[in-house]
């Protein structure tokens, strides 16, 4: 996916393209508002992450101008403050969602799949394997004539898989991306999901296999 | 709790009695200036009826063949008045010798120049008013000054001056009524323009710090301006708290952000356990810290807008739609199935931030503390008075120890180790509850799982 992150902390920008760059998005930064805009003008974006405080301007202004212009691009807005006046106040403006900082980026993604869900999704979000097809938005899996509707937590660890397939993932890594970190569980636990999504691919070519000692990976 | 007021005198009250002294100073200054005056007039009125009676009995002096003759008129006493109320004298002599009437009367001499002397004294003990005229008389050999005295006691004038006296006093004391009525109306219009500026102050809602804009009165307007002067600092410092708080949530929160953005790219890069192990615990540490942080902060704004409440009508089945509407990701991420169940249409009324702040914290608990592929269920009751925002899960519930008071700050259950968690999110319901005139109870389901209830009053 393409993001618009529009953010003048130039450290906190960079760790999140950082981040969203590891799971393969494109990511522009913005610093201003009249950065912000210039993007706009050239590029096409599937999200735009608005920071309120800037140093030009008001983040809300932007949102309202972004509106006014009848850009469809959904917006989530990224705000430090606590205080709930605030994201009220954003919604009323338009922006689909918001999210405090420091987030979540499971959270964070959770949030974005739903935005665009309700916006009708993006170009790309059907991935196809073989002889399975995946939505990334709607969590649906297609296999032989069937469409299955996975659980969020099925759906998260599914996606890891479909987007590199053949790479082995230890238990580890895959608990860390499926719980949040004030969780306490056991790599055990990803053994669950992994039979799930295994009983929803036994009518499908495609097969999660077990790599003694490694983890996991996916064969299509 | 408004402060005590401390009380010592009342301008009203000292308006009053200061005009009631100046009443009735004025009022008896009024008796005795209507009475001297009427005893003035009294006198002299007197004193002319006796001069001209002495005057009559003068002119009817005729000299007859060398012989003095007087014949007094019937009206000469007449005009004295009610003879049966008053005793009348007279005396008439010539060059000091006796003539006619009572000898034991004697004239008042003057100094001599005016022919009418008048004088008060005692006689035959009662006390008289006299009247003397003189006439140079010619009679040859005899010539000399005739000198008549009439006299007349003072019962009747006395009854008269007890009259004037008691219309007087009468005439004192209507005064002295009706300026204490007029005293009374004066600092009652006097005092009104305060009453009106307390009372629109304290119809005032706690938020409400426009200056006051009715006119006052010349001796109110310093009064009102240092109120104006103050209301304008509270108004300044109340929004350098809140822009505070705004302030230092974003200050704690952005660093924090870099920090933990940062860690979580790291954890997808590290491979060797024991380091993934620190990047993961420092990341629970940094969820900790900015949670913390934003309940500090949750709190802090929580008590400052409680103590200005500025209640509004609320739709709670509306807010609850829109709060679990932005709460679902959070839910789904941990594959909790978060459904509204019963909305009854019900109103309250309240601040809609702060009740929104509270049922989040408390659908908040419920997501984390419900454990995975739990339920939370949110409804909306009414009974009766009341409005219950009711939220349940299916999770472990609350602890059993009934000891532990779970709104305390900072107190956690102790079932709940392995989950990040300041202590402060139900004193925060808590609090917002309460300032609502409400309250929060939480229980555990007999079949399993925690309830939380929060009841306010309906509007």
């Amino acid at each position: 996916m393409r993001f618009l992150l529009i953010e003048d902390n130039v450290e906190l920008g960079r760790a999140i393209v950082e981040r969203l760059s590891l799971d393969g998005h494109v990511v522009d930064q913005a610093e201003s508002l009249a950065d912000a805009r210039d993007h706009c003008a050239t590029a096409d974006y599937d999200l735009i992450l608005l920071d309120i405080m800037l140093p030009d301007g008001d983040g809300r202004t932007f949102l309202a101008e972004h509106r006014a212009r009848e850009n469809a691009t959904p917006v989530i807005v990224l705000t430090a403050r606590s205080e709930v006046s605030d994201r009220v106040g954003v919604l009323d403006l338009g922006a689909d969602d918001y999210i405090v900082k420091p987030f979540d980026f499971a959270e964070f993604e959770a949030r974005c799949r739903a935005v665009l869900r309700r916006r009708g999704g993006v170009a790309g979000n059907r991935v196809t394997r073989g002889d399975l097809t995946f939505d990334t938005l709607a969590g649906t899996l297609h296999v032989g004539g069937d469409d299955i509707q996975l659980r969020n937590r099925e759906l998260r660890l599914f996606e890891i898989f479909v987007n590199s397939p053949g790479q082995i993932f230890s238990k580890s890594k895959l608990v860390d991306r499926l719980f949040s970190y004030d969780e306490d569980v056991s790599e055990n636990a990803i053994e669950v999901y992994v039979g799930r999504l295994r009983k929803h691919l036994t009518r499908s070519s495609a097969n999660i296999v077990t790599v003694r000692g490694l983890g996991y990976k996916l064969e299509v | 709790m408004a402060p005590q007021v401390h009380i010592k005198g009342s301008i009203r009250r000292h308006l009053i009695t200061m005009l009631l002294i100046g009443a009735a100073l004025l009022a008896v200054l009024l008796y005795f200036v209507v009475q001297s005056v009427a005893r003035q007039i009294a006198q002299e009125s007197q004193d002319n009826i006796l001069a001209a009676s002495a005057t009559a009995i003068l002119d009817n002096a005729a000299v007859i063949d060398g012989e003095i003759m007087i014949d007094l008129p019937y009206s000469a006493f007449s005009m004295l008045g009610d003879v049966s109320d008053e005793r009348v004298y007279y005396a008439i002599r010539l060059n000091d010798e006796f003539l006619s009437g009572y000898e034991d009367l004697t004239p008042i001499r003057s100094n001599g120049r005016s022919p009418r002397t008048f004088g008060s004294m005692d006689f035959r003990g009662e006390e008289i008013r006299t009247a003397s005229l003189q006439r140079p008389i010619f009679l040859g050999a005899k010539s000399g000054t005739l000198d008549v005295t009439v006299a007349q006691t003072m019962d009747g004038q006395r009854k008269k001056l007890a009259r004037f006296s008691l219309m007087s006093l009468m005439i004192g004391f209507s005064f002295f009524l009706l300026t204490a009525l007029l005293a009374a109306v004066a600092a009652r219009s006097a005092t009104r323009p305060m009453h009106r500026l307390a009372a629109s102050v304290s119809r005032r809602g706690p938020g409400d710090l426009r200056p006051v804009e009715a006119p006052v009165p010349a001796e109110m307007a310093p009064l009102v301006s240092s109120l104006n002067s103050f209301m304008q600092r509270l108004k300044h410092s109340l929004a350098e708290s809140e822009e505070f708080i705004a302030e230092a949530a974003h200050r704690v929160r952005t660093p924090l952000a870099v920090v933990r953005t940062r860690a979580e790219t790291t954890l997808r890069r590290v491979e060797k356990p024991e380091n993934r192990q620190t990047v993961r615990e420092m990341i629970r540490a940094i969820d900790e810290s900015s949670r913390s942080a934003g309940q500090l902060l949750d709190h802090a704004m929580v008590t400052f807008r409680a103590d200005h409440l500025e209640p509004k009508d609320i739709d709670l089945p509306a807010l609850v739609i829109d709060l679990v509407e932005s709460l679902k990701p959070l839910s789904e991420l941990r594959d909790v199935e978060l459904k509204v169940g019963a909305l009854e249409p019900s109103q309250i009324a309240g601040d809609g931030i702060l009740i929104q702040n509270a049922v989040r914290n408390v659908i908040d608990n419920a997501i984390k503390y419900c454990g995975q592929e739990g339920r939370v269920d949110v409804s909306v009751l009414r009974q009766g008075e009341h409005v219950q925002l009711v939220v349940e899960d299916n999770g472990p519930g609350f602890p059993d120890d009934p000891e532990q008071n779970l709104l305390k700050r900072y107190a956690r259950g102790e079932n709940v180790a392995g989950i990040v968690g300041s202590g402060l999110g139900l004193t925060i319901v808590d609090q917002v509850v309460r300032a609502h005139g409400g309250t929060l109870d939480y229980s555990n389901k007999t079949g399993g799982g925690a309830c939380v209830t929060l009841s306010f009053p309906s509007c």
